[in-house]
């Protein structure tokens, strides 16, 4: 018993923040989403509806969901081959991780002026391209915007999945592929019938990882592009952004509520998915 | 056969590690241009310059002048710099204060509603900063706090981010330890500040540069929930020279990387095991 009360003792001060900082903001915004921006009336789901018929939300919505669908796979797939390549070696590993951790310690916004030089319409990347006798063209206001935020993701993302994937690799124990090779079986079993399997739970916590970094794409495409980039990349972050320039609060409060629950669902199905595994 | 897969590995690596660390060596190298050579080799891209582009890795007359002139003529440049100090590290101060508290508690204790507070620390974890933007800016105007530091190092503070780093390290030490201290009489406090903090220090750095790098970057919050210029951090001071002073865009860009990459090498190690922790299960 009295364990319990040091427990909530150090509980305590984190707690009250959140529930200060968050827990009860939120409980507000929930309320308010049902309510009419003027005079506080109850107005039911007409918020909701609002915002569900809103074209920009639609296409935002559909932007965002393309971009994770497309970005978080590749990633995974791509620090997955990393890690395994890394894992071959011996000695220079550490000078290899060190290298593809990098890109996370840089500040976004220190690289603008990169990007300008390499994308603008008299940039890098056409000047190269003219040398070859193709045309170039304001690669940032086409949808090549898209893949550019692509790959800056992975740029910036590409180490942490690394160190993730070889962390889990590493739980796998060194008699298990011993004792596979003794009863003959190749590199390629080996990979099949022992890494992947064990590697499945690991997918889970990599992905959710993964995902929350890529809602933090909109410093790139925010820094690149400002407040209205080219369409393919206009995503969520920059509608809420938009909105709350205009202090459309309502139409916020809803469709913050609608995102809350989905990623607190997306969360608790794939908790569930993972213990199903075990 | 098997020396040529060697090479084939190396041969991907150095390319895929080429690409990383190209933008930085690029920024860095550039840095040293002079205003004249500048103009020359990216005004087409930056100014209005109308002659072809003509980059270049190193410069051709390298100077330390646009270091000099922003260090000493900028004092904007230093504000926000300061501003950026300032707002991460109170961040950071207040984060190991309630966060490792916090953290021990989950570590440490089996109390009743251990697991759905985890969980909703966890769900708190991966909220992306928009779903809760309408409530932390409405929060910030009743409490008065828009437009000052506090609007971001208060939110900050209480992230749950560094919690779930941590929780993982102290459950680390093996229960041993502190039912050897319980025998010499050592409260809960003291196996807390005399045990816990000394043997979960790993766990605590590496939650703090994980916590430095993502606050030094901080944009949405900054943007969101200030206004005042002078109070911006370098990261949203930075895009907006880029247009008017070349020479200084370069050389403030590689201030601003300098912190972050130094406590990077610093702390790489750590950075490693505080990833690594962050993929643990439960």
């Amino acid at each position: 018993m009295k364990k319990q009360k040091t427990a909530y003792l150090f509980l305590l001060p984190s707690l009250i923040g959140t529930t200060v900082f968050v827990l009860i903001p939120f409980a507000d915004v929930i309320r308010r989403s049902f309510l009419k921006a003027v005079g506080n009336t109850f107005v039911g789901t007409a918020n909701y509806r609002e915002v569900l018929t809103n074209q920009a939300f639609g296409e935002a919505v559909w932007h965002t969901f393309r971009f994770l669908s497309i970005c978080i796979p590749l990633l995974l797939v791509l620090s997955f081959g990393i890690a395994l390549l890394l894992c071959q070696l011996k000695g220079a590993r550490a000078f290899f991780q060190t290298l593809f951790l990098l890109p996370m310690a840089v500040p976004v916004a220190s690289l603008v002026v990169f990007f300008k030089i390499i994308f603008h319409e008299n940039g890098l990347l056409n000047e190269l391209l003219n040398l070859l006798h193709m045309q170039g063209k304001d690669w940032m206001s086409t949808d090549t915007a898209f893949w550019i935020l692509v790959f800056s993701y992975i740029w910036k993302n590409l180490g942490y999945d690394v160190v993730l994937w070889i962390a889990a690799r590493s739980g796998i124990g060194k008699e298990q592929y011993e004792a596979a090779k003794v009863s003959g079986a190749g590199a390629k079993e080996c990979f099949f019938y022992i890494t992947m399997p064990q590697m499945k739970p690991g997918i889970v916590l990599i992905g959710v990882l993964s995902f929350v970094n890529a809602f933090r794409v909109f410093r790139e495409a925010y820094l690149i592009a400002g407040d209205y980039p080219h369409e393919s990349i206009y995503m969520l972050q920059h509608l809420f952004n938009n909105w709350f320039t205009r202090l459309d609060i309502q139409k916020m409060s809803a469709a913050a509520v609608m995102m809350a629950a989905t990623v607190s669902i997306l969360l608790c199905l794939l908790e569930r998915w993972n213990e199903k595994q075990e | 056969m098997r020396r040529r897969k060697y090479l084939l590995v190396y041969a991907v690596l150095i390319l895929a590690g080429f690409v990383m660390v190209l933008p930085v060596l690029m920024m860095a190298c550039n840095s040293f241009m002079g205003p004249q050579e500048l103009k020359e080799a990216y005004g087409a891209v930056l100014g209005e310059g109308r002659e072809n582009l003509s980059a270049r890795f190193l410069p051709v007359y390298p100077t330390l002048r646009p270091y000099v002139e922003l260090l000493l003529d900028s004092p904007d440049f230093f504000v926000m710099f300061w501003n950026s100090v300032k707002q991460v590290f109170s961040i950071l101060i207040g984060q190991t204060a309630v966060g490792t508290m916090a953290a021990w508690a989950f570590a440490r204790y089996e109390f009743r509603g251990r697991k759905p507070l985890f969980i909703m620390y966890m769900i708190l974890m991966i909220m992306p900063f928009q779903v809760t933007m309408v409530s932390s800016y409405l929060v910030l105007s009743k409490l008065a706090l828009l437009d000052t530091h506090l609007a971001l190092i208060l939110p900050g503070i209480f992230s749950t981010f560094p919690v779930f780093i941590m929780e993982k390290f102290f459950r680390s030490i093996p229960k041993e330890v502190f039912e050897a201290a319980q025998v010499d009489g050592a409260g809960e406090l003291a196996s807390f500040l005399m045990i816990g903090i000394p043997l979960g220090s790993p766990g605590i750095v590496s939650a703090l540069i994980l916590n430095f790098l993502e606050y030094w970057n901080a944009m949405e919050a900054p943007m969101t929930f200030l206004k005042t210029k002078s109070k911006l951090p370098l990261s949203l001071y930075l895009p907006e020279i880029t247009t008017d002073q070349m020479s200084a865009s370069f050389v403030a860009s590689v201030v601003m990387m300098i912190p972050a990459v130094l406590g990077f090498l610093w702390g790489r190690e750590y950075l490693q095991k505080g990833i690594e922790a962050s993929g643990l299960k439960e």
